[in-house]
């Protein structure tokens, strides 16, 4: 029975390529105003359980339900207009346009009106303001008119996080955020997520450790595909198992 | 339909299947290993089936003739064309986007088209098969069939043998099977890859040049005869899904089948039958039936 | 930004104004010449959209073509001309409807297997006018009465004057490319042009790129098949080589050579293509060879591919891209 603020629940989800298992049974519950962090060496199956809980790739079982909806059989498109958005591991913006025209086209998703030919998309009273704000609170404010391409690393993850923002998600998975950044911009991105925590349910698949323990409100660790502990920091820490399978090699 | 015309028309199916294999196979491993999509893959075909024309008399004069003379020059002549297109033309396509592969590769066919009309002429030429195969052997009491068209499935199924047992027993096959399921892997594995795109090359290339100069003396030689190969046989990858030579096969066989007995039973939507086929199997199956591999 | 849409308005402008006045000085064979190009600037403006605004390489757009022109012709009378005002929205819609077909079926595959399903489902239509009684045959259909553009038993216009048509073909051409250059600034046109740049984005942002790109493919069977009635019209005569692979791979060859990713590279292309073929088939420059035009046409397309992949109208692009740096480029490449 799931608790009104449970946004995102997965349920055994499995997912096997051939005879590996890549995700293996996972259950997990995302819910407003939390970040939920997934850790794991590489290969866990993090990415892996991003892509079916965002509808990239179907499950081989398992169901999942958004805001208390049942969307397993749901195509990622369709999770997306629900509420779901997710951001990339591998940077995947569109380098030819521009900082904006990448958040308003994200934006669009909110109201596409296909068929409106002769209106212009960048006149529109919705996409517009709202890529603005999403850029603004990625911290990309100053670099609206630069082509994407021309970001620097950093400036890239943030533009992902910024385009994920501009669809007004209620959940935000998010593979990977912090990724090559350096200090400065891993505070700011940490910032970020902690002024979006209000407002969303966050899956946070990080490597980062002192970022996941400084902002996780909950951590789930995968091995091998399975979770083999799902507690708050505090408990993941002190875990056993955990430290002989993880976290004892980055300590 | 009697027994003796079902038979008759099986064997059809069977020779005209074979051959589509034998051009269509190597198309399915340039498309799998390198990743190229290639349109003159037909004109090899129709070069194969000119050679088989023109060579002839020069053999003659040479060697004192012979058909399998001429096919041998010609396998030799088609194995250097593919070494020197891929040199020339394909090494450098390999990075570029399937738009510009697909423009380049249409050049060539314009190029090699009117090459053909430049040396050649444009006239229909029939090829006489050599004479110990030019009877035919009687089937039931009043067919017959043509002893040179057994001998050409024959050839086929001799060749698909081999193709089977370099494919599966012998390091070079490992590699080309390892390079149609994934091309990344074969490149860090650190096999020479350059060398192994030659070689797939060229043996496409004097895989359906063999399948025109074989297929002349049956069909006779004509321009566009290339074209009409090519597009049937990216039918044929379609279906069997791409870099799979065992997809490729069966699908070959699948479209002989469906094409010979269409043109019996429907002449006049016989064209269209095979087009039908893969529209429904695209609607089941869009990656085709057989996984690379 | 502003300053090169300017210039670019500009040179629309100039090349509206040049086809206007053209009649003037050029002579029957020149209009008709122009004539033919202008409609072939339609059909690669119809590719333009597939290709360079959607990224979806459609080796089979000569069937919308032929089913448009076909359908003219069938549905004509011998001896009574029918309005053009039913006429053209039926062969339109027939040409759509394969489409349609076409492209639900094979948006289903991508990369190489798209082109090659294109090509075979085309090869699909050619067959059907070549070897069914519908299409009378490799010999063709002649269109003996033109269609008539009346209203109320008054006629409009007589598409049976070749310079009256000029303007007709002008006035088409001129529709058909401000309402693609109004398409591809709406929210459908940025989703396209999202969908070449990343469809996997677009879809976590809710796209159903499916949707999209099956809408643009039967928007462009439906120009296509609106260039294939101007064709018969134009003509007044069909046969299967309308639909014939060659078709489309010229096709490509035109929005190439003009330059992809903008609506006028498909004009400049139709009417560089329709130069580079009269150049080669110019028998005081090629004697012989003349007959062979297709040779130079092929080695042309061959060293374009390798030295200039960007067309002919990409030069400026190109040049203007290396004095700013080639940043986006590489960002693309390790994006």
């Amino acid at each position: 029975m799931p608790t009104p603020d449970v946004l995102l629940r997965g349920e055994r989800l499995t997912r096997r390529w051939g005879g590996l298992t890549a995700v293996d049974d996972v259950t997990l519950e995302l819910t407003r105003g939390s970040v939920h962090a997934v850790i794991g060496t590489n290969g866990a199956g993090k990415s892996t359980l991003i892509n079916l809980l965002s509808g990239e790739i179907p499950a081989s079982s398992g169901r999942v339900a958004l805001k208390g909806q049942d969307v397993t059989a749901w195509p990622q498109p369709a999770r997306a207009r629900a509420g779901l958005g997710r951001s990339y591991q591998r940077t995947t913006i569109f380098p030819q346009f521009t900082v904006l025209e990448n958040c308003r086209l994200a934006a669009q998703s909110r109201r596409q009106r296909p068929w409106a030919w002769w209106e212009r998309a960048d006149a529109c009273t919705l996409a517009m303001p709202a890529a603005q704000r999403a850029a603004q609170a990625a911290g990309l404010g100053d670099d609206l008119d630069r082509p994407a391409g021309l970001l620097s690393h950093g400036g890239r993850r943030q533009l992902e996080i910024a385009m994920c923002l501009a669809t007004a998600p209620d959940v935000l998975l998010l593979d990977e955020p912090l990724a090559g950044m350096g200090a400065e911009e891993t505070d700011r991105m940490l910032d970020l997520l902690a002024s979006l925590r209000a407002g969303h349910a966050i899956l946070l698949v990080e490597h980062d450790m002192d970022a996941v323990f400084r902002i996780a409100d909950r951590i789930t660790v995968m091995v091998n595909g399975a979770v083999i502990a799902s507690d708050v920091p505090e408990a993941v820490r002190a875990n056993a198992e955990v430290q002989a399978a993880y976290l004892g090699s980055h300590a | 339909m009697d027994l003796a015309t079902f038979l008759v028309q099986c064997l059809n199916a069977l020779q005209y299947g074979l051959l589509l294999f034998l051009v269509a196979s190597g198309l399915t491993l340039i498309f799998g290993i390198m990743g190229v999509i290639n349109l003159a893959h037909g004109s090899f075909y129709m070069i194969g089936a000119y050679m088989a024309f023109a060579l002839a008399p020069f053999v003659a004069q040479a060697v004192g003739g012979g058909f399998f003379a001429t096919l041998l020059v010609g396998l030799v002549l088609a194995v250097a064309l593919g070494y020197v297109l891929e040199w020339g033309f394909f090494s450098f396509l390999y990075e570029r986007e399937h738009l510009q592969q697909v423009l380049m590769t249409y050049g060539l066919i314009l190029v090699f088209e009117e090459l053909r009309s430049i040396l050649v002429g444009d006239d229909v030429h029939g090829v006489q098969p050599p004479a110990w195969l030019a009877g035919s052997v009687p089937l039931g009491d009043l067919m017959t069939y043509p002893v040179y068209r057994l001998f050409v499935s024959a050839v086929c199924i001799a060749l698909a043998a081999g193709m089977y047992f370099v494919l599966t027993r012998t390091r070079l096959g490992m590699m080309i099977r390892a390079g149609a399921t994934n091309r990344e892997m074969v490149q860090s594995l650190g096999i020479d890859i350059q060398f192994l795109y030659r070689v797939v090359f060229a043996a496409g290339v004097a895989l359906a040049v063999f399948a025109g100069m074989i297929a002349a003396p049956i069909s006779s030689v004509y321009p566009g005869m290339g074209n009409q190969v090519l597009i049937v046989c990216f039918v044929v990858v379609v279906i069997g899904g791409i870099g799979s030579v065992r997809g490729a096969l069966f699908a070959a066989l699948l479209i002989g089948l469906v094409d010979t007995f269409g043109k019996v039973v429907f002449p006049q939507a016989a064209g269209v039958l095979v087009y039908v086929m893969m529209a429904l199997i695209l609607l089941w199956k869009p990656d085709g039936l057989f996984r690379a591999g | 930004m502003s300053a090169g849409a300017k210039t670019g308005g500009v040179a629309l402008a100039v090349a509206a104004v040049a086809l206007a006045l053209f009649p003037l000085v050029a002579g029957k064979f020149g209009v008709d010449l122009v004539t033919k190009i202008m409609v072939f600037a339609i059909l690669a403006l119809s590719l333009e959209l597939l290709v360079g605004q959607t990224g979806l390489v459609c080796f089979g757009q000569a069937a919308f073509f032929g089913i448009g022109a076909y359908t003219v012709v069938l549905l004509s009378p011998q001896y009574e001309a029918v309005s053009i005002f039913w006429l053209a929205p039926v062969a339109v819609l027939f040409a759509t409807l394969y489409a349609l077909f076409v492209g639900a079926l094979s948006l289903r595959t991508r990369g190489i297997y798209f082109i090659m399903v294109t090509l075979a489902f085309a090869q699909m239509a050619y067959y059907v006018f070549h070897d069914t009684p519908l299409g009378r045959g490799t010999d063709g259909i002649y269109l003996y009465v033109k269609p008539a553009v009346e209203v109320a038993g008054l006629t409009l216009v007589d598409l049976d004057k070749p310079l009256t048509f000029y303007y007709v073909v002008l006035g088409a051409l001129a529709l058909t490319f401000a309402f693609l250059a109004v398409l591809l600034r709406s929210r459908f046109g940025r989703a396209l042009a999202g969908v070449k740049a990343n469809e996997q984005r677009m879809r976590a942002a809710g796209y159903s790129t499916y949707a999209y790109k099956l809408a643009a493919f039967t928007l462009s069977g439906a120009i296509a098949g609106f260039a294939g009635v101007l064709f018969a019209v134009k003509d007044g005569f069909v046969n299967p080589e309308l639909l014939a692979w060659h078709l489309s791979g010229s096709l490509l060859v035109m929005i190439i050579l003009g330059g992809l990713g903008r609506l006028q590279g498909a004009v400049i292309g139709a009417f560089a293509y329709e130069l580079l073929r009269l150049i080669f088939q110019h028998e005081p420059l090629f004697g012989a060879f003349a007959k062979h035009w297709q040779l130079g046409l092929g080695l042309t397309i061959i060293a374009m591919v390798a030295l200039l992949p960007e067309g002919l109208a990409g030069l400026p692009a190109e040049i203007r891209r290396r004095r700013v740096g080639r940043a986006p480029r590489t960002a693309d490449a390790d994006a």
